[in-house]
């Protein structure tokens, strides 16, 4: 029980902090369940995020399903994922009852225009971080190129990108006797 | 309690048909919008802004607006509530399929594949983020001066939060809350 109180209370933490999309969470999750608690490593963390995308769903939805699920089985994962979205829920509906006007409120602009530079940089870090651990090859490599160009310039849906790259995976594999 | 049912099965259907997250919810938010009438595509469109400006997933923050607008508190706990069981429900069975075939050799090789195109899709993610926050295309249009293409605010402030957080590991949470802080103070938004 208390380790599910702690999960909640977590993923509320992550949840309130997650500005810009479910990238943003990246550098909050690697804190506090890689380093921090040990709950997940860095290669889970990527194998999370590429399976949310092309899965049905929210991406920090299905992340926090997925982390809250590995701790603490089926209970966990609802647990987390409900810690995930207590704090907006809660806000939107707030911002719904009085503050119809919250994005046009001068305070609230400068504050978002001064976090989205911090949500950069701590996204930027993130990946000098785990390029280090998943760009291990020139197959790795050449998908990253492939897949950033891709994702950058052209709107293909991100589930297709996740699925030729698995194909890319296995066939190297295959090419390779079954030799990593 | 039959309009919070309703509630909870269109935003089901958004979670469950809804790929690729963030801006993937927007065309099934606009259909809710054409069938239910439960908001205007005005609200939508708004609630960009909204959900630019709050933390959380906008297809999440959509749900909690919409529900609390159409039925209350109830209401907006019935949608959100509904949207994203359908992501808990698929991720669970996932993650015991995974768990099965964790040490098989085809799937540790899909995984050497999905890691570099995952960590290439946060990467292009946070170019999108630069481009927003750091570089200003719109004055560099009017003006053609290469100056005006950078928000110079802003790069310095990126360039103090990389610094700080290369020597001191602060928690990232501190650093989102310095910056919001600096961008009242400095009137990063205008």
């Amino acid at each position: 029980m208390k380790e599910l109180v702690n999960l909640f209370v977590t993923f509320a933490k992550i949840g309130s902090v997650t500005f810009g999309g479910g990238y943003a969470m990246l550098p909050v999750l690697q804190r506090e369940f890689v380093e921090k608690r040990g709950w997940a490593t860095d290669e889970e963390l990527m194998d999370y995020f590429a399976i949310g995308q092309c899965t049905p769903g929210i991406i920090a939805v299905n992340v926090s399903t997925f982390i809250g699920n590995k701790r603490k089985g089926v209970i966990g994962g609802i647990v987390a994922t409900l810690g995930f979205v207590f704090v907006p829920c809660i806000l939107l509906m707030i911002i719904a009852a009085c503050l119809n006007n919250f994005a046009e409120l001068e305070i609230v602009k400068n504050a978002f225009a001064g976090i989205r530079v911090a949500v950069c940089v701590l996204i930027l870090n993130a990946v000098e971080r785990l390029w280090k651990k998943s760009i291990v090859n020139k197959m790795a490599l050449f998908i990253f190129t492939v897949v950033f160009l891709l994702s950058l310039f052209t709107s293909i849906s991100p589930a297709i990108l996740v699925i030729l790259a698995a194909i890319v995976g296995i066939v190297y594999f295959m090419a390779r006797g079954g030799n990593q | 309690m039959a309009l919070l049912f309703q509630l909870f099965i269109r935003f089901f259907y958004v979670g469950l048909f809804s790929i690729g997250g963030g801006l993937a919810t927007l065309p099934f938010l606009y259909d809710l919008s054409d069938t239910m009438g439960w908001f205007t595509h005005g609200d939508v469109a708004n609630m960009i802004a909204i959900a630019e400006s709050t933390p959380g997933a906008i297809g999440v923050n959509m749900a909690s607006y919409a529900g609390y607008n159409v039925s209350g508190i109830l209401g907006g706990i019935s949608a959100t509530v509904g949207l994203v069981a359908p992501s808990i429900i698929i991720i669970l069975i996932i993650a015991r399929i995974l768990n099965k075939f964790k040490e098989n050799k085809y799937v540790e090789a899909v995984f050497l594949g999905l890691r570099p195109a995952s960590i290439a899709m946060i990467a292009a993610a946070g170019m999108s983020v630069v481009k927003i926050a750091l570089i200003n295309i719109d004055a560099f249009q009017q003006t053609g001066q290469l100056l005006d293409l950078f928000v110079i605010k802003g790069i310095i402030l990126a360039i103090i939060i990389y610094v700080v957080e290369k020597k001191t590991h602060w928690h990232p949470i501190l650093l989102i809350a310095i910056s919001a802080v600096v961008g009242i103070v400095f009137q990063f938004g205008v």
